[in-house]
């Protein structure tokens, strides 16, 4: 068993286990932060998997922006003070185990399904495009090559995404 | 390297988001656990690339900023409807029960 073995189950274990204190925390706070764990150790996934590039913004976007907006909303709505708690009843406990396990059941099958060996790459071709373009100009070269009209949709939907929360949250325009 | 358990990992934090939609009641711990779902499926998409090429990354970027912009509408629907509730649990916002 290698170190990166190691670290890799490490994380993942903590990764699943910190994504379930987030479901089961009664304090909407706690669940943030079990979920800012959770991203983390993906974070240190996806650069096992060779996408270091996708680690950092993981910790920036997901870690940094996004999840501080949601820390913002229960700090502005005042929910993060222990109370009550909202987890639903046993009725809705057991429905939420039993679908919960059911999907488990299904995508067991995901970790089995192999791509055809046609359309695989090499072994190691992608960490040599990484060693020949860098870890951001393997990404960056495609993104504004093929995917360039996406990208710049992408712009006009964030455009949107900021127009419609001042409209919606905003009491009077 | 790690494709089959990454694949599993994924499942697994997959299912875990959806019974967290399923637990709860609160509007924004639902929200967390979609965006738990998305990372999920981040996580798929970044393994998938070891053998299939770059572009699996690149969609990693495009389900990332559809996060964010999902995240702000979707806190700015939950702040506006708790003006009017003064509530963000989902079993007092009830209005299309009819």
């Amino acid at each position: 068993m290698t170190l990166l073995k190691i670290v890799y189950w490490a994380f993942a274990g903590f990764a699943v286990v910190a994504a379930g204190m987030c479901i089961t925390r009664r304090n909407p706070l706690a669940s943030a932060l079990w979920l800012v764990q959770t991203l983390f150790c993906l974070a240190v996934l996806y650069t096992i998997l060779d996408a270091p590039f996708i680690g950092v913004l993981q910790v920036l976007v997901y870690a940094g922006a996004i999840m501080v907006l949601f820390l913002f909303v229960i700090m502005l709505l005042n929910i993060g003070r222990p109370g009550a708690g909202d987890l639903r009843g046993l009725a809705g406990a057991a429905a939420a185990a039993v679908l919960g396990a059911g999907l488990l059941f299904q995508l067991r099958a995901l970790p089995r399904a192999a791509p055809p060996d046609a359309i695989q790459l090499p072994t190691g071709s992608l960490e040599a495009i990484q060693h020949q373009q860098g870890v951001v100009g393997a990404i960056a070269a495609p993104l504004f090559d093929t995917y360039l009209v996406p990208f710049e949709i992408t712009s006009l939907l964030l455009l949107a995404a900021v127009v419609g929360a001042v409209v919606l949250a905003k009491r009077r325009l | 390297m790690f494709l089959g358990p990454s694949l599993a990992v994924s499942a697994v934090l997959f299912a875990i988001g959806t019974a967290g939609v399923l637990l709860r009641r609160n509007a924004i711990v639902i929200f967390m656990c979609v965006e738990l779902m998305l990372n999920a499926v981040n996580l798929t998409f970044v393994a998938f690339a070891q053998r299939l090429g770059v572009s699996g990354q690149i969609f990693v970027f495009f389900v990332m900023a559809v996060a964010a912009a999902e995240a702000a509408v979707g806190l700015a629907i939950i702040i506006a409807v708790y003006r009017h509730k003064e509530t963000v649990d989902l079993q007092h916002i009830n209005l299309l029960k009819g």
